[in-house]
């Protein structure tokens, strides 16, 4: 696999602060276009490996390379290529205006986005004119994303973007960031919300005590499309449930046996939560 | 090389072979520095206590001391104009930018600059600008005040002009590299005005700005001459007074080489200050 095809690229990372082990020897591959969503419980290193790979932070020990560049000396041209929507991006107190603040912002930047697109783009055309600091934290948010597309990056980092959300602006931020990806962006975001990972990415890393646990589709996550299924049906003689790694067959013969009709018949796989549970458990 | 990954490579050509140039120091710093004075001037915290309460207290202090003789042909509120002159140059230099670097680096903001490409350099000449642009203009209401009421002239001779030149330029340098430096000391931007502003209001008291420094104990006049107001107060009185009031100066002369001398001592601690210890995170961001 050639560098050019790989946008973040990370092995043994390790990181701590005095005693405390906040990254203890990472490993992570996020392909270019790819929508790669980093999962973990609170102190599980989420932030403290994004602000590696953003450059933010010193490793102790490890490689990272963020678009062909060690993140820890690389200049402001590499600086261009990303874009970055920080855990705490706000501006209480900033008396400029969404529309000054976008172009501003995309004046620092080679090829920029059209700032009244991007502002389009995020959905405050119709607050494009008013304060920085009136807009809801909802909007700030949609904001801080904007200022950081603006200058059309390759890769952006999303840190836990919807903490704090309800849940209709959760739904109209996921379709922003589906937006992004669309046009091509690759995208790591960190969020501890199972369900925004489910929506969003194209496969879930679950860092759990600062290691990689688990890595795939959340489809498939650890094994989660083959594992064993739960088979839940009436009998004559109350419910049963059974576990089993084939319920296909399992199905076919209770419609023979039963003779066509199942009542109250369920087959379900483990869900994401169940997945992420164990991971993030069992490694404690 | 897919066809898909053609495809999209065609839509996302790297930004090398686009456009090598990066915007420089110079152009985002200009547009840095028009939005800073926009949003200085929007901002009614620091139009209130940075820009307007110099002039505020000018007319204060003047209209209930200002017409007592301070010497032959001075007057108190003359000495308080040249005074707070000073005073509202390190308002607007070292208040300015102590209070507003330490509050976008709380927030955030100096960290989401940091995440893009633009030059520190930038940053900080837009900074520059806002300053010295709400520096002339406090200067120019100080003037203007102090004209009106006080009748305050304005300086005669080129040797005056070009004194009022260099002590406006190195105090103003001076006050600003102290605010950038003195910018890490709040820890929250809920504290930042106060931490910043309470040393600054003590110092205004004894080095001649709130009070005739004739007026002011030796001791605390010793204490004074260690900062760069006091010399500032000083080199402006030598701009805007009569020649026989520099009989009222401690040395019973004005001391243009000190003044020059402390100011750019100050420049030179002030800058590698700022050198050492300006972070773009705050210390709670570890």
């Amino acid at each position: 696999m050639t560098g050019s095809e790989r946008a973040i690229w990370v092995r043994g990372l390790r990181k701590s602060y005095g005693s405390v082990l906040a990254v203890d020897g990472m490993n992570l591959e996020v392909q270019r276009g790819e929508v790669l969503a980093l999962l973990g419980p609170n102190g599980a290193g989420k932030t403290t490996a994004v602000e590696i790979m953003e450059g933010f932070r010193r490793r102790d020990s490890g490689d990272v390379t963020v678009l062909g560049e060690d993140p820890e000396d690389a200049g402001r041209r590499w600086r261009a290529r990303i874009g970055i929507v920080l855990q705490l991006g706000t501006d209480r107190g900033y008396e400029l205006t969404v529309r000054e603040m976008v172009h501003q912002f995309a004046g620092y930047y080679p090829r920029p986005r059209d700032p009244d697109e991007v502002i389009e783009l995020v959905g405050l055309t119709e607050k494009a004119g008013a304060r920085a600091r009136s807009l809801s934290g909802g909007q700030q948010r949609r904001l801080d994303v904007a200022l950081s597309v603006v200058g059309r990056p390759e890769l952006i980092f999303l840190d836990e973007p919807t903490t704090g959300f309800d849940p209709e602006a959760r739904r109209q931020f996921w379709e922003l960031i589906r937006r992004l990806a669309a046009d091509g962006a690759t995208i790591l975001l960190t969020t501890h919300y199972l369900e925004e990972a489910e929506a969003l990415a194209d496969r879930v890393a679950v860092l759990a005590r600062g290691q990689v646990a688990a890595v795939g589709a959340p489809a498939s996550l650890a094994g989660r499309a083959t594992a064993d299924a739960s088979v839940s049906w009436q009998a004559p003689d109350g419910r049963r449930t059974v576990r089993t790694g084939a319920p296909g067959l399992l199905v076919a013969e209770l419609a023979r046996d039963l003779g066509g009709g199942v009542t109250g018949l369920t087959v379900t796989r483990p869900s994401l939560e169940d997945v992420y549970l164990e991971l993030i458990g069992a490694s404690r | 090389m897919t066809a898909g990954q053609l495809a999209q490579a065609d839509v996302r050509p790297s930004p090398a072979e686009a456009d090598p140039r990066l915007p420089g120091a110079w152009r985002t710093g200009l547009a840095r520095g028009r939005l800073e004075i926009i949003g200085f001037r929007r901002e009614k915290e620091a139009m209130a206590f940075i820009f307007a309460l110099p002039a505020v207290l000018l007319v204060l202090l003047g209209t209930i001391f200002g017409h007592q003789a301070a010497a032959e042909g001075v007057t108190v509120g003359q000495l308080f104009t040249a005074g707070m002159m000073a005073g509202g140059i390190g308002s607007t230099c070292y208040q300015s930018l102590g209070i507003s670097i330490a509050t976008e680096r709380d927030l955030g903001v100096l960290k989401r600059l940091r995440a893009t490409p633009l030059p520190p350099a930038g940053y900080f000449l837009g900074k520059v600008i806002q300053v010295l642009a709400a520096t002339v203009a406090e200067v120019v209401l100080l003037i203007t005040v102090g004209m009106v009421f006080y009748h305050l002239q304005l300086p005669a001779s080129p040797a005056r002009w070009w004194t009022f030149a260099w002590v406006f330029v190195l105090g103003s340098v001076a006050c600003s590299l102290l605010g950038i430096a003195a910018s890490g000391l709040p820890r929250s931007y809920r504290s930042a005005a106060a931490v910043i502003m309470f040393p600054y209001i003590i110092l205004q008291f004894i080095s001649g700005v709130y009070v005739p420094f004739t007026s002011v104990p030796r001791w605390l006049q010793q204490v004074a001459a260690i900062f760069p107001l006091k010399w500032m107060s000083e080199g402006l009185r030598s701009v805007f007074l009569p020649a026989q009031a520099a009989a009222l100066e401690p040395a019973g002369s004005w001391e243009h080489g000190r003044v020059a001398l402390v100011l750019m001592a100050w420049i030179a601690g002030g800058l590698v200050l700022c050198l050492t210890t300006f972070r773009w995170r705050s210390s709670r961001d570890g």
